[in-house]
């Protein structure tokens, strides 16, 4: 259905992909397999008309295409879902859905009637259980990015690409969303599909292509292929994963939460009477569905909900007031949030900039910023994370996914922190960084930090805790020492109700 | 070295050519245009101006802005004036304080400061959004001068006073003297200290700023409160150039100030500008305006043009950050 030939793009300072070719088939789910800053959305992006200007050739249902805007490709038959969301928060979800493709009569009037109802159809099919009225800033991430689904179905599209759409969804919906796919597929509609989560490739695509460094290094069948030798053409080298490490039994307690409650009016999720403690150098992993309340935990352990929330935070044996963030981490407390591009990142300034940003302090030389040490520092921190950038001069935005994602950790990193709040860490990062994220928890656990991960990945869960919490509608339904959990009772208290 | 940087430089090159071109297109037409003395008395011109989008910058890098900063110079010209003047005098208690010219200032200063403390506060405490909160302290601000100076100029003050408006320091004119050091000032502030970085975080990610730890609050309100101190700073020039406090004085000189800031290449939804683009944005205003009253242009004309002038400024950037 789609073919390439030797398309090379450039950005100032970057080769982000050079000479790629590749075939995309109908009726075939074709992966894009390879390494943060591979170069695989700036593919996606080229093939959707995002970036109009590139060399090489394209060619879509035999003819050479050569996109000038997204709207050229969606009227060619392509559709993208982007791995950044690009929904308007203050409209509602059919007001997005159908953004510049409203329905109207001929004197422009909207037909809000059949946008509604289409709209829902959508939503039905997606297993998504919320109003099409409902204002997108209202929606959690994985509604969001169910929303983005929605939009790009709604087009009908011969060709559909997906950057990482499993990124923020819980893996309920990655079964509906693969449902869907296999639906599309039976239509002889081509898909490409892209995800740093294996398991899944291996569950839905038929063709995979693995890129690095911009280059393709392989293309082939996905049933021959095994999970290990899918890293090591990915990486280049196999990687070692990491062994867990039992948390010292005599640790002492770092952190006690106690009597976490949040109130929140016109939402659904709220927390009751949370309590729990973490030790120095203990990994407590926090799983849940998804409105568990496992992210307004972090956020009100954290200050994000001065107003709504009572209870009481201990760090250190010391009780503290939490009215702000900057109280938090005053004491010692930082938090990753969970969406990197609304509350991790300022986008639009430079990477060292984003780093320093919480410890200005460092960088200061008699009162005034110095360039000179901003640079070491983030420099250490690039270097450290394997955070592949140009430089460190350059603008945040320009980064791929899973690399900025890197920037929000050492930005933390940096303070030093007692207790560290992790929500989705390992969102849209590779499988190699995945598990240097690991052993870095880990090292730092070993440093005598207390950790706390959210993560709606099972897996992840079992890999890295040393004790899971398990919420449901903002209870915490279990504590499972990691001895004892398995997928099987960790799942079952995540859905249980009282 | 990074391209974002030369990206920036772009821009406020364009706006430096903008800027020769129009000193060419003058130089030609006019020849009392291309003086040292037609070039000092433009600086002069500009001095206030750039005092007050000195502020309204660090106000629009944080996505605000501050519609009151007119009225505001007014205020603090007339205090600054009737305090000189007449001191504070309570008959009923008996009691008269008399000012020295620094006090007078230092009061003047005050006023502003406090006015955009309050500025600061609405917006940050009680969450009116800042064209809101200012336009109402725009009429506010305008009304306690009435108030104040009863509807009426307060004139004629010593020399000492006067040359803050009118004197001369090493060759140039005392005012430009004064913005000199507010911009100097205000570049090291934007590039060189916290506060300046947070006002770039702020504006670019307002989230991100509170969940790195930045007391957003805190952050705007010194930030609005600079802005009225520097108003004050330009109605006490104001009025010892004049030699006299109108009551209606200042008004529109916000927008002088958001017109060149936005000319200046400063992003009004926040964190993309500098102060630099600033100057530069202030001294084309300026030159457009001399040199169209040396031309002989119809005042009227001159608003056509000037109002032409923001809109083909703010194109050109929009279009260079399309390109990025
Ligand atoms: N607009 C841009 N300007 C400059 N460099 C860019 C830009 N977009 C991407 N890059 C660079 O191009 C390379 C490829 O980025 P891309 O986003 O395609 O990676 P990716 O494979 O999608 O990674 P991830 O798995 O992290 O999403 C990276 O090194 C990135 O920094
Ligand atoms: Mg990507």
């Amino acid at each position: 259905m789609l073919v390439t030939k030797n398309i090379t793009k450039k950005f100032p300072g970057v080769i982000a992909l050079e000479n790629v070719n590749l075939k995309i088939d109908a009726g075939k789910v074709t992966a894009i397999i390879g390494e943060n800053g591979a170069g695989k959305s700036t593919l996606m992006k080229i093939l959707s008309g995002v970036y109009p200007d590139y060399e090489g050739e394209i060619i879509f249902k035999d003819q050479p295409v050569n996109f000038a805007g997204t709207a050229d490709a969606q009227k060619a038959g392509i559709a993208i879902i982007h791995q950044e969301l690009n929904l308007i928060p203050y409209l509602t979800i059919t007001e997005n859905i159908f953004l510049g493709r409203e329905l109207g009569n001929a004197f422009g009037i909207l037909d809000k009637k059949a946008m509604h109802a289409k709209a829902k159809t959508l939503l039905d099919t997606l297993h998504v259980d919320v109003n099409p009225d409902t204002l997108v800033a209202d929606l959690k991430v994985g509604q969001q990015q169910m929303v983005e689904i929605a939009k790009a179905l709604l087009l009908d599209a011969d060709l559909i690409i997906m950057d990482e759409p499993t990124s923020a969804i819980t893996e309920a919906e990655v079964e509906t969303l693969f449902k869907v796919i296999e639906k599309l597929r039976s239509e002889n509609k081509a898909i490409v599909y892209i995800s740093h989560k294996l398991n899944e490739l291996f569950k839905i695509a038929d063709n995979y292509v693995v890129l690095r460094d911009g280059k393709t290094i392989e293309t082939g069948l996905m049933q021959s292929m095994t999970h290990d030798e899918l890293i090591k053409k990915m990486v280049g080298r196999a990687i070692v994963p990491m062994q867990k490490e039992l948390a010292d039994a005599n640790a002492k307690e770092l952190l006690r939460i106690e009597n976490i409650c949040l109130k929140q009016k016109n939402k659904a999720s709220k927390l009751h009477n949370i309590s729990f403690n973490v030790n120095g150098g203990e990994i407590v992993g926090v799983f849940g569905l998804m409105g568990a309340g496992r992210t307004e935990l972090l956020e009100t352990i954290f200050g994000v909900h001065p107003a709504a929330s009572s209870g009481s935070v201990t760090v250190n044996n010391k009780n503290i007031t939490i009215k702000k963030p900057a109280d938090a981490i005053r004491a010692g407390i930082v938090l990753l949030p969970e969406d990197r591009k609304k509350d991790g990142l300022v986008l639009g300034m430079e990477v060292k900039k984003n780093i320093s940003l919480p410890c200005l302090h460092e960088v200061e030389k008699m009162g005034l910023l110095n360039d000179k040490k901003e640079s070491t520092l983030a420099k250490k921190h690039i270097q450290q994370l394997g955070i592949k950038t140009p430089s460190e001069n350059q603008v945040t935005k320009n980064l791929s996914g899973g690399n900025q994602q890197k920037i929000v950790l050492a930005k933390w990193l940096e303070r030093n922190p007692k207790v560290l709040l992790l929500d989705e860490p390992t969102r849209g990062i590779d499988v190699n960084a995945k598990n240097e994220m690991y052993k870095l928890m880990q090292e730092l656990a070993g440093k005598g930090m207390a950790i706390v991960m959210v993560s709606s990945e099972l897996t992840e869960i079992l890999t890295v805790s040393n004790r899971i919490i398990v919420m449901a509608e903002g209870k915490i339904t279990a504590i499972i020492p990691a001895g004892e959990a398995t997928e099987d009772n960790v799942l079952k208290a995540a859905i249980s109700i009282n | 070295m990074s391209f974002s940087l030369n990206n920036n430089h772009f821009s406020k090159l364009q706006s430096l050519i903008a800027l020769f071109m129009l000193c060419v297109v003058f130089a030609v037409l006019s020849d009392k245009f291309f003086t040292i003395a037609n070039g000092l008395n433009v600086m002069r011109q500009i001095s206030v101006n750039i005092c007050i989008a000195v502020g309204m910058t660090l106000i629009i890098l944080t996505a605000g802005i501050d519609l009151s900063v007119g009225s505001v110079l007014a205020l603090c010209g007339a205090v600054t004036a009737g305090l000189l003047k007449n001191g504070i005098a309570l008959p009923s208690l008996n009691l008269f304080i008399g000012f020295t010219i620094l006090g007078a200032i230092l009061a003047g200063i005050v006023v502003g400061s406090l006015l955009g403390f309050f500025n600061g506060l609405v917006i940050t405490k009680f969450k009116v959004p800042p064209f809101v909160a200012t336009l109402a302290m725009l009429t506010i601000a305008r009304g306690l001068t009435m108030l104040y100076s009863n509807g009426f100029p307060i004139s004629s003050f010593n020399s000492a006073f006067t040359f803050i408006g009118g004197g001369w320091l090493l060759g140039l004119p005392v005012p430009v003297w004064i913005a000199a050091l507010i911009v100097i000032t205000a570049i090291i502030v934007t590039k060189k200290i916290k506060l300046g970085r947070y006002i770039f975080a702020i504006g670019g990610n307002e989230n991100a700023a509170r969940l790195s730890g930045i007391n957003i609050n805190r952050v705007k309100i010194m930030v609005y409160t600079i802005a009225g101190a520097l108003a004050a700073v330009g109605g006490i020039i104001v009025t010892a150039r004049l030699d006299s406090a109108q009551p209606n004085a200042g008004t529109s000189y916000e927008l002088d100030a958001i017109a060149a800031v936005v000319i200046g290449g400063t992003s009004l939804s926040g964190g993309r500008g500098s102060i630099w683009g600033t100057v530069l944005g202030a001294l084309i205003i300026g030159v457009l305006n001399n040199g169209l009253v040396l031309l002989d242009v119809s005042p009227f004309w001159q608003q056509v043009v000037k109002g032409g002038v923001i809109l083909l400024a703010v194109i050109i950037d929009k279009m260079n950050s399309k390109n990025e």
